[in-house]
């Protein structure tokens, strides 16, 4: 199997199993998230959270989560290394085929860009609510309970108070919707399922799971934004 | 009508002698070109005039001049092939150049393909992957006779599409990565598709892949560039053909 990990099919397979296993991630993820928005008490929202927090089948989640981010990052970084390495010398008068802003040619500024935001995002709530934690997460809210952290209060305040991070969080969700307009389909590519009919299929479908995601996430920012 | 003249063009193209010498452009000026003759032709017509200045002329890879051999690797303007699509540089014309126009000729890059002067590059890394398993060993009887063995239209059809690859390196010199994946999906996959073909597949698709990463080609990240180049219009959906039988002949091991 070590002549499989690297060979160059080998390393891709890794990258599109890791990337289709965190655009499933950033389904629920934004499922619940998207709760903030349905209910401006916050119970909606604390209750979720609470549920993410005390659930041993997320708690099992949780690690498995973070092995994939961090194999998709390493391997990501391998091959386009690699790739690079494989042009020492490059054209003088470019190469224009495709727009130098097109998806597929920026995967590794647009991930790391989403690096970016997640090593941010993560400071701001993850690590307030599993180490640092925060007087916001002790604030009384409605039908909270004993030992229950108000993490609706954590968010709706960075949102509310701080628009700067609103438009960092507008940012990071259309550079992952711009990552997964090319990476959704990418993946079913690179893993062998895909002809020339579904070729169609799969590039509309990775459009419309990159928009669903990346303004979904867009949108929490916004509401708050908007709303107070 | 009679065909329109270019008074005066200017050339700028990637000279080097040798493998080993650093290489530079030049830009050389060629009066009086008709927009009727071929690129090809319009650069003999500037060989000529060096040779006259008893200058070195411009070394080029070409044979067939009608787009079936796959020598004329050219990268021109910023596109292997020159501006337009589906054809080789041998089919391309003055045509779609203007008078007074910079035209920037530079010879294929990738890792695996090395310059040997001028714009000819070395192309074997190909063979070598062909070699590795580019072929049908098993005895296939005679030749048979029309419909003996029975395979669909469709799957001819597909067999015939990737079998137009003509081994240029378009798809190389374009791909951001100079990945081989094009080139190599189309010489798996023609033989993928026919009977003839399945029984060595698995051994194929991993000694082709394996000889590919080998020689310093990189890897594909499904960019697309490759099948837009592609001279014979081969369609990445090989590559994903290529994929799936690279990925079944891992894990069937
Ligand atoms: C939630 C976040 C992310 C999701 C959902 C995601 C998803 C994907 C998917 C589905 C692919 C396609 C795989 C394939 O072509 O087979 C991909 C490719 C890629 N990802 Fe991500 N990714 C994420 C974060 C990141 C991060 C943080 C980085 C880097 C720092 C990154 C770098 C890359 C690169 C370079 C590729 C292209 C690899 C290639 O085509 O060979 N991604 N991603
Ligand atoms: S796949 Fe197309 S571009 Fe690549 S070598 Fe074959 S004919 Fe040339
Ligand atoms: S010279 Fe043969 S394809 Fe151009």
């Amino acid at each position: 199997m070590s002549s499989f990990m690297k060979a160059s099919i080998g390393r891709k397979f890794f990258m599109s199993l890791t990337g289709l296993f965190l655009i499933i991630f950033l389904f629920v993820h934004l499922t619940l998230n998207l709760l903030l928005t349905f209910d401006d008490s916050g119970v909606l929202f604390n209750e979720a959270a609470h549920f993410m927090a005390t659930n041993p089948i997320i708690k099992i989640m949780e690690p498995i989560l973070a092995l994939g981010f961090i194999i998709h990052i390493i391997w990501s970084g391998w091959i386009t290394l690699e790739n690079m390495k494989a042009r020492p010398k490059g054209y003088q008068a470019g190469d224009n085929l495709l727009k130098w802003y097109a998806p597929a040619k920026n995967m590794f500024i647009l991930g790391g860009m989403v690096l970016i935001f997640l090593i941010i995002h993560l400071f701001n709530f993850y690590v307030k609510m599993r180490f640092t934690g925060d007087p916001l997460l002790n604030q009384p809210g409605p039908g909270l309970e004993d030992g229950v952290h108000n993490s609706y209060a954590l968010v709706a305040n960075l949102f509310i108070h701080y628009p700067v991070y609103d438009i960092i969080y507008i940012l990071g969700g259309i550079l992952v919707g711009l990552h997964i307009s090319h990476g959704f389909w990418s993946a079913f590519q690179t893993i062998g399922l895909n002809n020339s009919k579904w070729m169609i299929r799969l590039k509309f479908l990775a459009h419309l799971v990159a928009f669903l995601i990346g303004a979904g996430f867009a949108y929490i920012p916004l509401y708050f934004l908007i709303k107070f | 009508m009679a065909d329109k003249i270019l008074k005066k063009i200017y050339v700028k193209v990637w000279r080097q002698n040798n493998p080993s010498e650093k290489g530079r452009f030049e830009t050389y000026e060629v009066e009086n070109v008709s927009q009727g003759s071929s690129f090809l032709e319009m650069i003999d017509i500037l060989n000529d005039q060096l040779i006259r200045e008893g200058k070195d002329p411009i070394a080029f890879d070409h044979d067939c001049r009608e787009g079936i051999c796959g020598m004329c690797s050219m990268y021109i303007n910023g596109h292997a092939h020159g501006p337009d699509s589906e054809i080789t540089t041998c089919q391309l014309h003055m045509r779609r150049f203007e008078d007074g126009e910079t035209i920037t000729v530079e010879p294929w890059r990738a890792g695996a393909f090395p310059v040997i002067k001028d714009l000819i590059v070395d192309r074997t890394a190909f063979d070598k992957i062909q070699q590795a398993g580019g072929y049908v060993s098993v005895n296939t009887g005679g030749v048979p006779d029309g419909n003996t063995i029975p395979i669909s239209q469709v799957d001819a059809e597909e067999a015939m599409d990737a079998a137009a690859c003509i081994g240029c390196g378009a798809c190389v010199a374009t791909c951001k990565n100079s990945s081989a994946m094009l080139f190599v999906a189309a010489k798996v996959s023609q033989f993928a598709k026919l009977p003839q073909g399945k029984v060595e597949a698995k051994r194929r698709a991993k000694a082709m892949v394996a000889k590919m990463d080998e020689l310093g080609f990189g890897g594909c990240t499904n960019t697309g560039a490759c099948e837009l180049a592609c001279p014979k219009n081969i369609s990445i959906s090989h590559i994903a053909r290529l994929n799936r039988e690279y990925l079944k002949a891992k894990f069937s091991d």
